[in-house]
């Protein structure tokens, strides 16, 4: 994860030349073992998929209304937790408060909270009967479950933390020389933030919003159990494959590959970007 | 801060294979399995099986199963509960299970036709009834109700049975109803109505007196509900074929019938 290191380090890192001699047969193996683990089930995907029917079987499913709901809610989620994931990280690594380590581990509790839990928390809290959500019905007359309000709820609740963790790494390591040099040449807090610090971490804030939106975007447990199931409004694209698996597996391999490729183009594009952002830097 | 990335790294592998888990779980000793009774080493029938069964028969099978494992104390019976569409599905990817209980003749078919289950035999039926939080805060009275769009209902997917079956309802009551959310089986729109997210459900009978107190029943008419019936067979893979065989019979017994048609099933 070179995300998080500093672009000094990296730099320090690529010029040192980590380890490019051949590596020792009792590494090699259960390295090549955990690659073709990771890597045989994909291959297992493309290997069954339908090629010939693929058109008209993603055409026929509600395949496009899965990809459309999938592709603007974890979007918004993701946007969601920009807007207030990045203020959240800056003060978890720049100020400090008494409780402050406590507070840390809640926000980044749903990162290894089971995504079920997440939705029958939500659920617990939002729900119509929830402890907010009876008052949002009774003050607003907003109910959020089953809805696509709620699939944006449960996937910024589960992926939020991504973007969170590793913006939050990366203001810790980088150079706060560089911000206090702005600052006593008159630069006010909020002009450092902008003009320094959040460029000195750009790579690190755009691979956290890659993770958060791909986590968003994969997002299951936390959705059907928050949102519920229902086509073009909260069913999402895994959960499209989950049901499409019992009814058309054919299209739940598509649907599958599909998920897949995004996955992957979304990666290849934004890898090759930070890349370049952090030899700039 | 260089360890930072570890965490990160973990804290993916966990999230990505907490999410997958749930769409990826065949094996019928899952989570959503449950045991029940004691092992012991007494003479005749002897060993463990896992019966796959449909949902809505979660508390009937957990009785007989714990009422065939005092007949044979040298079994030990496991359940997975799910929609009969689900367990049908993970039959035909090979989750090793010993007996298959649907709660439709149409996913039973399909698993008859795989060759993964031979002579499946019916041992109840069951009829739908609407249900709603003990508040009833659609006011829903009556099955016309449910087609205001005002009233929130959930209902189960298609293809699992209490979803086929509540179509037929519909059907033949010539009414439309658009759910707000299609449950993955029976017990999911049971607790979706008890925690009181939607205003009604369409369940079987059994799940109402399952639920006694926590939820309300709103009887469907005769002339226009649908029932489903309910079939038993061991499956082609069992390891155990004595003790799966000797299973579906006690489903078959009087006492089991018993039990069931306490529980608000009616008999074939």
């Amino acid at each position: 994860m070179p995300s998080t290191l500093s672009p000094q380090e990296r730099a320090r890192r690529a010029t040192t030349g980590g380890g490019s001699r051949s590596a020792p047969l009792p590494l090699l193996l259960p390295a090549l073992v955990g690659i073709l683990f990771l890597v045989v089930p994909l291959a297992g995907l493309a290997i069954r998929a339908p090629w010939g029917d693929a058109w008209t079987i993603l055409h026929g499913s509600a395949a496009g209304e899965a990809l459309r709901l999938s592709l603007w809610t974890s979007t918004t989620a993701t946007a969601i937790s920009l807007a207030v994931g990045v203020p959240m990280a800056w003060v978890l690594a720049r100020t400090e408060f008494p409780g402050l380590r406590v507070v840390r581990a809640l926000v980044t509790l749903p990162l290894v909270l089971p995504p079920v839990v997440g939705g029958v928390a939500l659920l617990l809290a939002f729900g119509r009967t929830g402890f907010v959500g009876q008052l949002l019905d009774q003050w607003f007359g907003i109910t959020l479950p089953f809805t696509s309000a709620a699939v944006v709820i449960a996937q910024t609740f589960v992926a939020m933390p991504f973007l969170v963790v590793t913006v939050e790494g990366a203001l810790r390591s980088a150079d706060r020389g560089l911000d206090e040099a702005a600052a006593a040449l008159g630069a006010s807090r909020m002009t450092v933030f902008r003009r320094v610090t959040m460029p000195l971490i750009g790579p690190s804030l755009v691979a956290g919003a890659v993770l958060c939106w791909a986590r968003a975007l994969g997002e299951f447990g936390a959705t059907i159990t928050f949102a519920g199931s229902f086509p073009g409004r909260t069913q999402t694209l895994p959960i499209a494959v989950y049901y499409a698996l019992e009814t058309e597996p054919d299209a739940a391999i598509l649907l599958s590959l599909v998920l897949l490729l995004v996955s992957v183009a979304v990666l290849v594009a934004l890898r090759d970007r930070w890349l370049r952002g952090g030899v700039a830097a | 801060m260089r360890r930072r990335p570890v965490p990160v790294l973990v804290a993916v592998v966990i999230g990505f294979g907490a999410g997958l888990s749930l769409a990826g779980c065949s094996d019928a000793s899952d989570l959503g399995a449950t045991t029940s009774g004691t092992p012991s080493g007494a003479p005749g029938l002897d060993g463990q099986i896992t019966v796959l069964a449909a949902a809505s028969l979660t508390e009937s099978f957990t009785t007989i199963g714990e009422q065939f494992e005092e007949a044979n104390p040298g079994v030990t019976v496991t359940f997975s509960f799910a929609a009969s569409s689900t367990l049908a599905a993970q039959i035909a990817d090979g989750a090793p299970a010993d007996v298959f209980a649907s709660a439709s003749a149409a996913t039973m078919d399909d698993v008859v036709a795989a060759g993964a289950a031979a002579s499946p035999v019916v041992f109840a039926t069951n009829s739908m009834e609407i249900v709603v939080p003990p508040a009833n805060p659609g006011r829903v009275a009556d099955l016309d109700d449910l087609s205001d769009p005002a009233v929130t209902t959930a209902l189960c997917q298609p293809q699992v049975p209490c979803g086929a079956t509540a179509a037929k309802v519909f059907t033949s009551a010539a009414i439309t109803v658009t759910p707000v959310t299609l449950e993955p089986d029976v017990k999911s729109v049971l607790s979706k109505v008890q925690l009181g997210e939607v205003d009604a459900g369409v369940v079987y009978v059994t799940d109402v007196v399952a639920a006694g107190e926590k939820v309300t029943g709103i009887e469907i008419p005769d002339d226009v509900n649908a029932s489903t019936s309910y079939q038993v067979a061991s499956l082609a893979r069992s390891e155990h074929a004595d003790v799966a065989a000797a299973f579906v019979d006690f489903v078959l017994s009087s006492d089991a019938a018993d039990v069931l048609s306490t529980l608000g099933f009616q008999k074939p």
